[in-house]
């Protein structure tokens, strides 16, 4: 009983904070203005201009995961390897950034990528060519990769820290080469983390707008773009709810497709 | 028995500005037992480690079969290990586990198929192949654990204190069952352990170490019955180690009483340390000892009684015997010549090296 009486505050809040708005935005994602149940606001993902912002977000967010997951994947290896004081050392560097406001940073890409901006003031300087950074689906994808690798990196580097060193000695032992040793054992080893990591860089990269705002300008809209303007510049809430309904559906099918592989569950957020 | 395996020659291994081993020279025959014994932290394990491949040595050389491995990784030497703590891969099954070594080689299906079934034969555990490795017990494990390096016929097989997570009972089994599986495999093996009861059940040769020296290195019956320094006498089994003179040949003086015993080539009144295990001792009339002393502490051990006769010396003897003598009682001490162990004093307070000449 009194066990049941400490969970009440995070019931309270999970309830006020969590359930309601969900709530809320599943009537509003059902309902017209006039209150009446209508399945448009769902099936508006098909116009053509919201299925193209869907599939953009779809195929940006998969790049920078799977980016994410190469540049990360190494990294977690390397620093696994490392003495104890020296991994974490590391780890605390790596982290550093993500104390900082997560707007400023991506502020800061736009100071450098823009036209007049100093890599390409760099490159004047150096008499070549200015390149067009700005605005393109490569620099959303650069924000995204250097906003969220922290999170691929610190799962994936707990799990691999976990593994014992005789496991990894004895596929050695056994005749395993390093790539053998790879594929057959930190590999699966690691899926758990791996899973995980991908959650954590897909789910933010997928809903994303602040990131596309700053360094994808007007021109690049994806699905987060389409439904904070809804909110806030259309003030249709019923079409906005109606598209966050349909992304959680994609994530919800997205995640459900990677625990297939999962075996152990372990990795799963849900 | 057989010509020289493994050599390891001139091995030097530091970590962190400490020496662990200092060098070192081993010579391990075919198709023997070797035990390297010693307490933690004597180099016992990085010997091994070495001969794996898992740690190279600063200086020296690792000779297998008169070849120069020093320089090949673990995957390229026709050796297996058995880790202390099993080391088993948690995402296969037994028999994944088992054929790891014959796949990573390409071996055919039906050879991989048939390995499984003798190593799971020869281990005692036919019927395991599609277990999962958490529901073995420890037992089991190390037992999995030894099938799977044996599939690969090594010709070394190294284990690591494989028994050191076992309780007694079962350690005890296994250590039949590994001198079992060594008789019918005929592979060498290299063992590492702190325990010389396991030691002595199972090695044909025991290498004793400490501090990275090897202390001496011969059969279980030379390591038990002629220590050559202190540390080998005390380490092995427990034993009274006194300072005595040696008078001349087979005459030797403890606290005073002269007792004759069967070590030649000391000189004349030399001071030696003199080694009398404490089952050799056997407790006379006061009348007939060769020197005398009040029982001070008796505990029953189950086979035989363990007392202390302290003599007026102040010397605490340590006694096993079947036959009981209650405290306080006055009691003569009498040794056989025979079962009196004369070492020279160490020419330093540290345990000094002692070479091994073979």
């Amino acid at each position: 009983m009194s066990k049941k009486l400490l969970a009440g505050p995070y019931l309270i809040w999970m309830t006020g904070f969590i359930v309601i708005p969900l709530l809320l935005i599943v009537y509003y994602g059902l309902t017209d203005r006039t209150g009446a149940f209508t399945l448009a606001n769902i099936l508006s993902i098909a116009t053509a201009e919201h299925a193209k912002a869907l599939w953009l977000s779809l195929g940006l967010s998969l790049m920078s995961t799977v980016i994410c997951l190469l540049l990360a994947y190494p990294l977690a290896m390397i620093l696994r390897n490392r003495q104890m004081g020296q991994s974490s050392f590391i780890v605390f560097i790596f982290i550093l950034p993500m104390w900082m406001n997560f707007l400023l940073r991506t502020l800061a890409w736009q100071t450098l990528l823009e036209k007049g901006g100093v890599i390409n003031g760099i490159l004047t300087a150096l008499h070549l060519p200015n390149q067009n950074l700005i605005n393109t689906p490569g620099a959303i994808i650069l924000g995204m990769v250097y906003n969220f690798l922290p999170f691929m990196v610190l799962p994936i580097y707990n799990v691999l820290c976990k593994i014992d060193d005789n496991t990894i000695n004895a596929a050695r032992d056994l005749g395993a080469n390093f790539a053998q040793t790879l594929w057959w054992i930190w590999f699966p080893l690691s899926v758990p983390g791996v899973i995980s990591g991908i959650t954590m860089v897909f789910v933010p990269s997928l809903t994303t707008f602040v990131i596309s705002n700053l360094l994808g300008g007007s021109k690049i809209l994806l699905i987060g773009n389409v439904i904070e303007q809804e909110f806030t510049k259309g003030s249709n809430w019923h079409m906005g709810s109606g598209l966050s309904l349909v992304l959680m559906a994609f994530i919800l099918l997205s995640m459900a497709l990677i625990a297939k592989y999962d075996k152990n569950g372990e990795g799963s957020t849900f | 028995m057989g010509h020289p395996l493994i050599d390891l020659v001139n091995i030097s291994k530091s970590f962190d500005g400490t020496m662990v081993l200092d060098d070192l020279n081993l010579s391990v025959k075919e198709n023997t037992f070797v035990t390297l014994l010693g307490p933690s932290g004597c180099g016992k394990t990085t010997t091994l480690r070495i001969i794996g491949g898992f740690e190279t040595a600063d200086t020296g050389k690792v000779f297998f079969n008169g070849e120069d491995i020093s320089k090949l990784p673990p995957n390229k030497r026709q050796l297996n290990t058995v880790f202390q703590k099993y080391a088993l891969f948690p995402h296969m099954n037994i028999a994944e586990n088992i054929a790891f070594g014959l796949k990573i080689k390409n071996k055919p299906k039906a050879y991989i198929q048939d390995k499984i079934r003798y190593a799971l034969k020869l281990v005692n555990l036919d019927g395991y192949e599609n277990r999962s490795v958490d529901s073995l017990s420890g037992g089991q494990q190390q037992r999995i654990a030894i099938a799977r390096a044996i599939v690969n016929e090594p010709k070394v097989l190294l284990l690591d204190e494989p028994l050191g997570a076992l309780d007694l009972k079962l350690r005890q089994d296994m250590q039949y069952e590994l001198i079992r599986l060594k008789n019918e495999l005929g592979i060498t093996f290299i063992y590492v352990t702190h325990d010389q009861e396991e030691a002595l059940t199972m090695s044909d040769t025991i290498v004793v170490m400490n501090q990275g020296y090897i202390q001496q290195m011969g059969s279980p019956e030379q390591i038990y019955n002629e220590p050559e320094n202190a540390f080998v006498a005390d380490f092995i089994g427990e034993s009274n180690i006194v300072p005595g003179i040696m008078l001349r040949d087979e005459l030797v003086e403890i606290f005073g009483a002269k007792f004759a015993c069967v070590d030649k080539g000391f000189g004349t009144n030399t001071p030696v340390d003199v080694v009398i295990r404490p089952e050799d001792i056997d407790l006379v009339d006061p009348s007939q000892g060769t020197l005398t002393g009040v029982c001070t502490h008796l505990i029953f051990k189950g086979v035989h009684y363990e007392m202390e006769v302290t003599t007026p010396d102040g010397f605490e003897w340590l006694v096993h015997s079947t036959d009981m003598c209650p405290v306080g009682k006055e009691v003569g001490i009498h040794v056989d010549p025979f079962d009196i162990q004369i070492m020279n004093k160490p020419a330093s307070e540290d345990e000094e090296a002692v070479g091994v000449n073979e």
